[in-house]
């Protein structure tokens, strides 16, 4: 009976928001796309810019995000994204624009876009979901996958020598004067989805002070491409590539550089 | 009132078109030979004169993809390049055509393939007209043959990109492009005040959110959505085919050559007429939608037609698709950035002459 | 002691990912026996030492759990 009198509107602390539609997500099992998706609806939920906001869809897994997201999208052909996304900011600077990219459409295909769009200062915000691996395709290496990382084109794991190595592109435009607020963060955990949260939601505001492209990168799992299951990949997300995509702010807004990107490469 | 002719340069003449006729947006990248399009822009205080943004992209990609985010939103969006970057530019016109957003190319040809060189050609007609980027879909194509139409088709361009919600392409080249001629211009037309109910604008409460694709996952639904452009196709064909003729009533020869080879063309027409020849000449000004009827009603007319193209022979398969046979279709081309003479088009003309009358006896009626 | 929160899960939306377990400080949630109509086993409630604290529903990548708590 008390659990009864519990569930009733006035007791209601926390169901999705509005900014997502109700349409069943189809990304796999403990894929972080959905949290992630969720923390930037919530994001611009929170600071009520919802009929204010357009967002760019990438080409990857995330390509059907406006499914999702309950705002009024573009979809960008493959890395695209920041260029789209320049074209809407500059015909409306007063809107709020963001793209959503995952590691292949940002860092590869995408790299010039990016780099250009953050040199630019576009305000705009990158939400850049890395998980090292080209999901949508089924598994591949992606310029991101660390070394030794095992995909479907490095089965051997990724041989730096050959294949390159794993291309830091957070730290990377961190450097460049356009970008103003740098950070990188990971929805796994209640604590990580919060503060990612906070990070996206802070970019966003920052859209209002014209200071230049702010980037949002998640690190995440992809259950099916690593082979694992959602919550042991989760634990080799923190063991292995936390290590080497460290957590925590790039570039803050006052101080600039609060990390050289150096540590666990 | 008696408006201001002024000189002006095929591309300064089009930038200042760009910006008399309300465009929002221009973002581009420097190639030889269009690279004043954005020159006379960034120099045109634009942003004073009517708030339109001009941005130079860091390569064709990047400012096609601009053109994208900016047609999205409604608004009237523009590039310009010339062939190498335009070959660039395809994978833009393609999603662009696929989520039926308009905007205008302007691309002032240079010869190719490749590098190849920067002297004029009419060597993207098929890239323009027949696709160039991956899929089932058309661009509307206007061929200028003078500075004045030149200014005038960004108009008319961006008129027609949003009646029918498609990228349209207006394909100079680098004659047009670089050449100076007297022109009269419009007057300051307004930006577009009101985005279309398609545009993404921000989603308005109570209504569902607004979604820019070419994305459509289920075969049925993409059948559909290619049956739908190729319905729009066919209504393009029917309302919006425009071409010129010269002195077609009593032909008995047909030039057909359409943007700065009509210009010569027409010389060597005239060349003909003194010595006797009776020629005419046909010149396409949509090259999408072609004027098939035009063709084929002076296929019944004429002994024989004879393209003149800055190509190795590609506007002659419209011509010979449109005539399917009825006369002789023959190509006379200069490539590579070389330019026809109106004589060694004459002496083309008349080298044909004597089999196409074999053929088929000039009809007088 | 009376509960403090309580939960409400989607279960025909749930993908059975078990992200939630972890996050739970309590021990309140466990995998499903049976499967639902997508043949995943999905979260249930399996105690009433329910906080409200929203852990389970902010990690849930298919926002599937609302959360109440008694204020």
């Amino acid at each position: 009976m008390a659990e009864q009198s519990i569930i009733s509107p006035e007791n209601l602390v926390y169901k999705k928001t509005d900014v997502m539609t109700d349409r069943e997500l189809h990304y796999c099992p403990g894929c972080g796309h959905g949290t992630a998706h969720r923390m930037l609806a919530e994001a611009i939920d929170e600071l009520g810019i919802q009929s204010e906001t357009i967002g760019v869809a990438p080409v990857g897994c995330s390509v059907l995000a406006y499914y999702y997201l309950n705002v009024d999208m573009q979809e960008a052909a493959h890395g695209r994204a920041p260029a789209v996304a320049t074209g809407i900011k500059r015909v409306f600077p007063e809107k709020y624009v963001f793209t959503y990219q995952g590691d292949g459409d940002l860092a590869a295909i995408g790299t010039a876009e990016t780099i250009h769009a953050c040199n630019r200062g576009e305000n705009i915000l990158i939400v850049f979901i890395n998980n090292g691996i080209y999901g949508m395709t089924g598994g591949q290496m992606a310029p991101t996958t660390l070394p030794g990382m095992k995909s479907s084109t490095c089965p051997m794991g990724r041989d730096v020598l050959t294949m390159g190595n794993p291309l830091k592109i957070t730290e990377l435009v961190a450097q460049l004067p356009g970008t103003y607020y740098v950070t990188r963060q990971s929805v796994h955990t209640p604590g990580n989805a919060r503060k990612a949260k906070r990070a996206m939601k802070k970019a966003l505001e920052y859209q209002k002070e014209n200071k230049g492209a702010c980037l949002v990168e998640v690190v995440s799992n992809c259950p099916s491409g690593w082979k694992m299951n959602p919550v042991d990949s989760n634990k080799w997300m923190e063991e292995n590539m936390f290590p080497f995509y460290q957590l925590g702010d790039i570039k803050v807004p006052g101080k600039g550089l609060v990390s050289d990107g150096k540590n666990g490469s | 009132m008696k408006k201001e002719i002024r000189l002006m340069k095929g591309n300064e003449a089009m930038a200042e078109a760009a910006i008399l006729a309300g465009v929002d947006a221009y973002f581009g990248y420097p190639i030889t030979p269009q690279s004043e399009i954005i020159e006379y822009l960034m120099s045109a205080n634009t942003a004073e004169r009517t708030g339109m943004q001009v941005l130079q992209a860091e390569s064709e990609i990047a400012a096609i993809n601009m053109v994208y985010g900016a047609a999205g939103c409604g608004k009237r969006a523009l590039t310009s390049s010339s062939s190498p970057g335009i070959s660039l530019k395809m994978e833009g016109i393609s999603y662009m055509a696929g989520a039926e957003l308009p905007c205008v190319i302007v691309n002032v040809v240079r010869a190719g393939p490749g590098l190849a060189t920067i002297q004029p050609s009419q060597s993207d007609y098929f890239q323009a007209v027949k696709g160039g980027g991956h899929g089932d879909y058309k661009l509307i194509v206007l061929a200028p043959s003078t500075v004045q139409e030149s200014v005038d088709f960004i108009r008319l361009a961006f008129d027609l990109a949003f009646k029918y919600r498609n990228p349209v392409m207006i394909l100079s080249d680098g004659i047009i492009g670089q050449m100076m001629e007297k022109v009269e211009l419009f007057d300051q037309q307004p930006r577009l005040s009101e985005a279309p109910e398609w545009a993404t604008t921000g989603k308005k409460p109570g209504e569902k959110s607004t979604v820019i694709t070419s994305l459509h996952l289920e075969s049925e639904d993409m059948e559909q959505v290619n049956l739908r452009l190729q319905a729009k196709y066919r209504e393009v064909e029917k309302h919006e085919v425009r071409f010129e003729s010269y002195r077609c009533e009593d032909a008995e020869v047909l030039f057909v050559a359409f943007g700065s080879s009509a210009r010569i063309a027409r010389k060597a027409m005239d060349l003909a007429r003194a010595k006797g020849i009776r020629a005419g000449l046909l010149r396409p000004i949509t090259l999408f939608p072609f004027p098939v009827e035009e063709v084929r009603r002076l296929a019944g007319q004429v002994s024989g037609m004879l393209t003149v193209e800055m190509n190795a022979g590609q506007m002659v398969e419209d011509v010979r698709l449109a005539v399917n046979g009825r006369t002789p279709v023959e190509h006379f081309g200069r490539f590579g950035g070389m330019i026809p003479g109106p004589d060694e088009i004459l002496v083309a003309l008349e080298a044909r002459l004597e089999e196409w009358y074999k053929e088929q006896p000039a009809q007088t009626e | 002691m009376a509960a403090k929160g309580d939960i409400i899960i989607d279960i025909e939306r749930c993908k059975g990912c078990q992200v939630c377990l972890d996050a739970c400080p309590k021990d309140v949630l466990e995998m499903s026996r049976k499967v639902n109509a997508k043949g995943y086993q999905y979260t249930v409630k399996v105690n009433s030492d329910c906080t409200g604290c929203a852990n389970c529903a902010i990690v849930c990548p298919d926002a599937v759990i609302s959360v109440y708590r008694v204020k």
